[in-house]
């Protein structure tokens, strides 16, 4: 091992080291560096180095200051309970520890992996591929207006999307239009769904996506989806859906509604709550194929006749075109994409459809609960909803949330008098308590 | 120690593992007992329903066919592979931490806490004024700072079209400067392998935005000059971008801050040992000098002026978000892990090792290194031979390969970064699968590789016909 303070990851005893530079030809390791004097630091970081037990107490004491709340939070990021066989799997340290997969010969079985995820997209989908991740939702819907710019030859530089998104989630597609020189513009909602007659008078040669999402940031299913798609179509511009493969597993299938791409949050499958930390999904049609951002994984035959998986088309990316790639994405989500198709796995059809149809019995159960609640009323739309609803109150809502907090429960606020429920099979059982807050602090 | 994977293929058959379609379809009527009309869904749905011990033996199987940092030597030049210590792993899964992002501040203050102290920890490591954590990976750390380094022209009213790279740069740098819109001035590379400080004084001025530049270089070399480039785009008025791959390489020893660099990222997987999984997740925080910070992308964390606690907080002429919530966080806390197990001293011995290492391995192998003194990684030749097929050869003695192939600078290149993790014998072993590969005959390296779970695959077919999923498959 390295004598005190050096690196306790490093192998070299001293006399290794004195063995190795002598091999070299120098003295001593500051030979090595070739900084000159004028940029070379030589001053102290201050941090204190640390044993493994300390380091984990230490965490531990910082963690600890988050308060133990019950969360009903989502738009956008999901808990559902992750099976245990999902972390023990996954964090195998073949998978784990292994790098991008430039050797296939040798990375055979996360390529794999890799492309029964793509799998399991394509068949929640409809769509004929399926790329092995983003970086999570925003991101996703990013690059489906940067694909769109690319592939529609229309003049046009506006993309559409709904009244009701994630504020975030819009500031990182105003980020990735702004260098393809496209402008966002959103469409007006009407009771919780989209207005399809507003989006159809503002669709339109200068536009080259429609942006939809199902459920909606709100949780609302939307019931045309089918007609946006149309639109879309007759406008000559990209229909992109957001959604996620537990919504997925029961809502109509994108591919008959007619998307060109789906987008959207792939961590509701495999990932714990995890402070926003997501896995952005991306398939599309085939048309695209060349124009996809990201990873493919192929299947292929090595030179004994065998089936085997490698990244393919990778002409698009910037490793090899450089600044004509489809995007500057390289590291991406990938072990994220392995738990999710795990969890996959261990649900099978079944249990995804359950969970699925969970969400919307819970969501629509606990939204009758706290209507009856004097100066609540919910759902705010009169939709369907997968986990999560609006509830409008009487009080101001931050009041009424900062007091919910107080009580244990986190809620949104996402309105002066709305706020916003989520209810999965992780907080499910937490139900009586929050109806129980809801009537003790309005 | 050879790892052998072509031991695991099963006698007689094409597959080595059948895909979890080839096992079981189980196709659902998703209308059937539906809590929702049928308008609003789906029919059916088909997927495979594994008992979990089928689940346990899929994918344990598939692991056994797939090389990783914990099976031995990595040395892909660029990409730093190195150990990712377990302890990290059970830091990041403290069961306080998996909390929702839109819970308040209030009752988030231990996530808040961790956040800011890594954004301190990397201010100090790289000499930075400011850090945002938000970028979920190197890339995106890369379109980060461009956005940061526009937004600050725009708010001065410059307009400026270009981004200076140097040829040998990552393949990211170009299509990050494309993708904010910037186009591309490529500067060729000096007779020395370093950038030509000629070319770019001719390169530069009023239309550039930023030089990105990548030191030590991508082979290595460390940019002697890079005072004297600063001041060529600081006079022009342009902005000095610092790719954090290499960064391995400088700990304890520079700091881009101090080199007159205004913007940079950390790659976390490269420089502070986070798990690769296979293609990420990564994180790609990005540090600012003073005069950017007020760009950065929101939240940033602060301390609280009474000092109770911390706070998100926008910066005021925020570009706004890069990822729908705060980037990737698991892999942020086994960061701050990494960080604190090494120190100061720890850090600064983990560059030491690693330029030491490579340095070592060098000269142990029988292929000329053209560019140096290299730090952590170096550019060898393959000379007459392809380096891509002396790659598939060193699979069969038991180690991965190098990066190969680029950067172009260097013929048949075989970009190779043993990193500070492989002790004297690990490297000796190295060097031996370099050097019996260099030599083996024309046969053995087109045959190769022959102890992998697949043979040499065709990736030329395999993207002129694409199959990307098991529905592919079945139509064939």
């Amino acid at each position: 091992m390295s004598g005190s303070g050096g690196t306790p990851y490093a192998p070299h005893t001293d006399s290794e080291t004195a063995a190795m530079l002598s091999a070299i030809g120098v003295d001593d390791e500051e030979a090595l560096f070739d900084i000159p004097d004028a940029v070379a630091f030589d001053g102290e970081f201050g941090i204190e180095p640390r044993s493994e037990r300390e380091i984990r107490a230490e965490c531990s004491r910082i963690f600890a200051r988050n308060d133990d709340l019950a969360e009903f939070l989502g738009r956008g990021h999901y808990g559902h309970y992750v099976p245990s066989v999902v972390d023990h799997l996954a964090d195998r340290a073949e998978f784990l520890t292994s790098y991008t997969q430039y050797q296939p010969e040798v990375s055979q079985g996360f390529l794999q992996a890799l492309f029964e995820y793509q799998s399991m997209l394509v068949e929640l989908t409809g769509l004929p591929v399926a790329n092995c991740s983003m970086y999570d939702a925003a991101t996703a819907l990013g690059e489906a207006a940067t694909l769109a710019d690319r592939v529609r030859s229309t003049s046009g530089d506006v993309v559409l999307v709904p009244d009701h998104l994630r504020e975030g989630k819009r500031a990182v597609l105003e980020n990735y239009c702004a260098g393809a020189d496209l402008t966002v513009e959103s469409y007006p909602m009407t009771d919780g769904n989209v207005d399809v007659d507003a989006l159809a008078d503002r669709a339109g040669d200068d536009v080259v996506m429609v942006y939809a999402e199902n459920p909606t940031v709100r949780g609302c299913i939307e019931e045309r989806l089918g007609a946006i798609g149309d639109l879309a179509a007759d406008a000559d511009a990209l229909f992109t859906l957001g959604s996620d493969p537990v919504s997925l597993s029961v809502l109509e299938e994108p591919a008959s509604v007619g998307a060109d791409v789906v987008v959207g949050e792939a961590g509701a499958l495999g990932l714990p709550t995890a402070y926003g930390m997501g896995l952005g999904l991306f398939a599309c049609s085939d048309d695209f194929l060349r124009q996809v951002p990201g990873r493919l994984v192929g299947a292929a035959e090595d030179a004994a006749g065998d089936r085997a998986f490698t990244l393919t088309l990778q002409t698009r990316e910037q490793h090899i075109r450089k600044e004509r790639a489809t995007s500057n994405i390289c590291t991406n989500q990938a072990w994220v994409a392995l738990r999710a198709a795990i969890h996959a796995a261990t649900l099978g059809p079944d249990g995804l459809v359950d969970l699925a149809n969970d969400c919307v019995r819970e969501a629509a159960a606990l939204a009758d609960r706290i209507d009856e609640v004097k100066g609540a009323a919910a759902p705010v739309h009169d939709r369907h909803h997968v986990r999560e609803f609006a509830v409008r109150v009487d009080q101001p809502a931050a009041a009424i949330a900062a007091d919910l907090e107080a009580e244990g429960f986190a809620v949104h606020t996402i309105g002066e008098h709305l706020l916003q429920v989520c209810v999965t099979d992780l907080n499910a059982g937490r139900t009586d308590g929050l109806v129980a807050a809801f009537e003790e602090v309005i | 120690m050879i790892h052998d994977q072509a031991d695991y293929a099963r006698e007689g058959e094409d597959v080595h593992e059948p895909l979890l379609s080839e096992k079981d379809e189980t196709t659902v009527d998703v209308r059937e007992g539906s809590p929702l009309p049928d308008d609003l869904t789906r029919e059916e749905l088909t997927l495979p329903a594994p008992s979990e011990p089928e689940i346990a033996r899929h994918y344990t199987r598939l692991s056994q066919m797939n090389w990783a940092i914990d099976s031995g030597p990595y040395p892909l030049g660029s990409c730093t592979m190195k150990y990712n210590p377990k302890f990290t792993e059970d830091v990041a899964a403290d069961p306080n931490a998996a909390i929702h992002p839109d819970r308040s501040a209030r009752a988030a203050q231990g996530n808040l806490e961790l956040q800011y102290r890594l954004q301190e920890y990397l201010g100090e490591i790289g000499g930075m004024d400011a850090v945002t954590l938000q970028p979920p990976a190197g890339a995106a750390g890369e379109f980060t700072g461009i956005a940061v380094a526009k937004a600050y022209h725009e708010h001065h009213g410059n307009d400026r079209s270009e981004v200076v790279i140097p040829a040998s740069a990552h393949g990211t740098n170009f299509a990050t400067a494309a993708m904010a819109g910037y186009d591309v001035v490529e500067l060729p590379s000096g007779d020395d392998g370093r950038v030509d400080v000629e070319a770019l004084e001719a390169a530069v001025g009023d239309d550039t935005a930023a030089l990105m530049l990548t030191n030590p270089n991508t082979v290595g070399l460390f940019e002697r000059d890079i005072t004297e480039i600063a001041d060529i785009v600081h006079d022009a008025g342009g902005l000095l971008y610092y790719d954090g791959a290499n960064l391995n390489a400088l700990l304890g020893r520079g700091r881009p801050g101090d080199m007159g660099f205004d913007v940079m990222h950390y790659n976390v997987h490269k420089t502070f040992a986070t798990p690769h999984g296979g293609g990420g997740p990564g994180a790609g925080p990005v540090g600012v000098v003073d005069e950017l910070a007020e760009f950065l992308p929101s939240p940033r964390v602060r301390e609280r002026e009474d000092g109770s606690g911390y706070e998100p907080f926008d910066p005021d002429e925020t570009i706004g978000k890069v990822h729908g919530f705060g980037g990737n966080w698991l892999v942020l806390v086994k960061t701050y892990a990494y960080i604190a197990r090494l120190g100061d001293e720890g850090l600064a011995d983990a560059a030491a090792k690693a330029v030491l290492n490579a340095n070592y391995l060098a000269e142990q192998i029988d292929l000329d290194v053209p560019y140096g003194p290299f730090h952590h990684e170096f550019a060898a030749t393959a000379g007459e031979r392809d380096a891509a097929d002396v790659a598939k050869r060193m699979l069969d003695f038991g180690v991965h390969p190098p990066t190969t192939k680029w950067p172009e600078m260097v013929p048949e290149a075989m970009l190779t970064e043993p990193t500070e993790i492989e002790g004297r014998s690990s490297l000796d072993d190295l060097a031996e699968a370099f050097n019996l590969a260099y030599a083996d005959s024309d046969e053995a390296l087109d045959a190769a590789p022959n102890r992998t779970a697949a043979a040499r695959i065709d990736q030329v077919s395999a993207a002129r016909d694409p199959k990307l999923s098991w529905q592919a498959l079945d139509g064939e």
